[in-house]
């Protein structure tokens, strides 16, 4: 009889967690490398329309954003119509040749001519501001764009 | 000094230190998704006059304030256009393309070479829309490239490949064939069915 007493005195062994601060570690490096950290906060409402010819945008080359959408919940003092963010910022048609000509003075000079402009637009806006800044990157000759887009049915954007 | 043996480092709270830093990174972590249609602005030039074109040979795509197409002034689906686009890409009316398969009617554009689509849009016409269209426009030039990438490649040692997955071979690095040639192939294919898309700013 003494040996099933033995065992109910033993009870559970406790668990080693001695190598539980190894798998965290082993996480927590898995995501340093993963993560890319948002380089803008947004101010506006940015859902991206949909597309399926698209192509990846060449992250070997240097990419500036320009978003353009309407102002968020909390930045509604700005009103309702569209805007365009640089940086961290709201800001007017005429800043995009600054904010273009900033962007390439912080490049190598080799790679200047390869500066692609990613323009992130939320689906609902208008076309005449998109225009306007297509027209303003005319000017200051930076012509390699992106519109930047969610991929699937192109078609499911017209409704 | 008296010698002192040194502490042990009580390593218990590893583990949460581990996972404060674990969670921030999980938290901040975007999986960056960009892609998008790549597209090249026209350079401004000074007084230029422009070319004389065919009227047949000019594609003239246009969406209205309340998102309407209106392709060759007829009102279109957009689930039209693309097929419509082929039509007109692929025409061939001087019969000079060798690779066409198009209806070679007289009153739509030479050839893809000299076929230009022209996209008009209005300041109240949608982003979605415009993109739908573009995306529409794009996709009609790569099953044009993607056939004739099909009927080229073999000769030129690619085969059972479409123009898209050239492109992607060409980008990989892991990939260890001819690139050179591979981008010969991908420039003719260009060549051949340049995307002359315009777009008319008012």
């Amino acid at each position: 009889m003494s040996k099933f007493k033995k065992k109910k005195d033993g009870g559970l062994a406790p668990i080693n967690t001695a190598s539980l601060p190894d798998i965290v570690f082993m996480l927590l490096f898995f995501f340093m490398v993963a993560t890319v950290m948002r380089e803008n906060t947004l101010k506006i409402k940015n859902v991206l329309p949909q597309a399926d010819q698209i192509e990846k945008l060449d992250k070997k080359n240097p990419v500036s954003y320009i978003y353009i959408g309407k102002p968020s919940e909390n930045y509604k003092k700005f009103g309702n119509q569209p805007k365009i963010q640089l940086n961290d910022n709201f800001a007017d048609i005429s800043d995009v040749a600054g904010f273009v000509a900033a962007e390439r003075a912080s490049l190598r000079e080799e790679l200047v001519p390869f500066l692609t402009i990613a323009l992130k637009i939320d689906k609902k806006v208008n076309m005449g501001i998109v225009g306007d800044v297509k027209q303003e990157l005319r000017e200051v000759n930076a012509l390699k764009i992106n519109y930047t887009t969610a991929s699937g049915d192109a078609l499911s954007n017209i409704e | 000094m008296a010698k002192r043996a040194a502490p042990e480092v009580n390593a218990g709270s590893m583990a949460d230190i581990a996972f404060l830093l674990l969670i921030f990174f999980l938290v901040t972590t975007t999986i960056e998704k960009d892609s998008g249609i790549n597209r090249k602005l026209p350079p401004i030039e000074e007084n230029t006059e422009p070319p004389i074109i065919k009227q047949k040979n000019i594609f003239t795509v246009l969406v209205n304030k309340n998102n309407d197409l209106l392709v060759e002034d007829e009102p279109m689906e957009p689930k039209a256009l693309r097929q419509a686009a082929i039509d007109f890409l692929d025409n061939n009316g001087d019969g000079s393309c060798k690779f066409c398969e198009g209806a070679k009617d007289p009153e739509s554009s030479d050839n893809p070479d000299k076929a230009i689509i022209s996209l008009k849009n209005d300041r109240e016409t949608s982003y979605a829309t415009y993109i739908a269209i573009q995306n529409e426009l794009v996709a009609a030039y790569n099953v044009l490239r993607n056939r004739l990438a099909l009927k080229l490649g073999p000769e030129k040692g690619f085969p059972n490949m479409n123009f898209l997955q050239m492109q992607d071979l060409h980008k990989d690095v892991r990939w260890n064939g001819n690139k050179e040639k591979l981008k010969a192939l991908i420039d003719q294919i260009k060549k051949e069915i340049p995307q002359k898309l315009s777009e008319v700013v008012e």
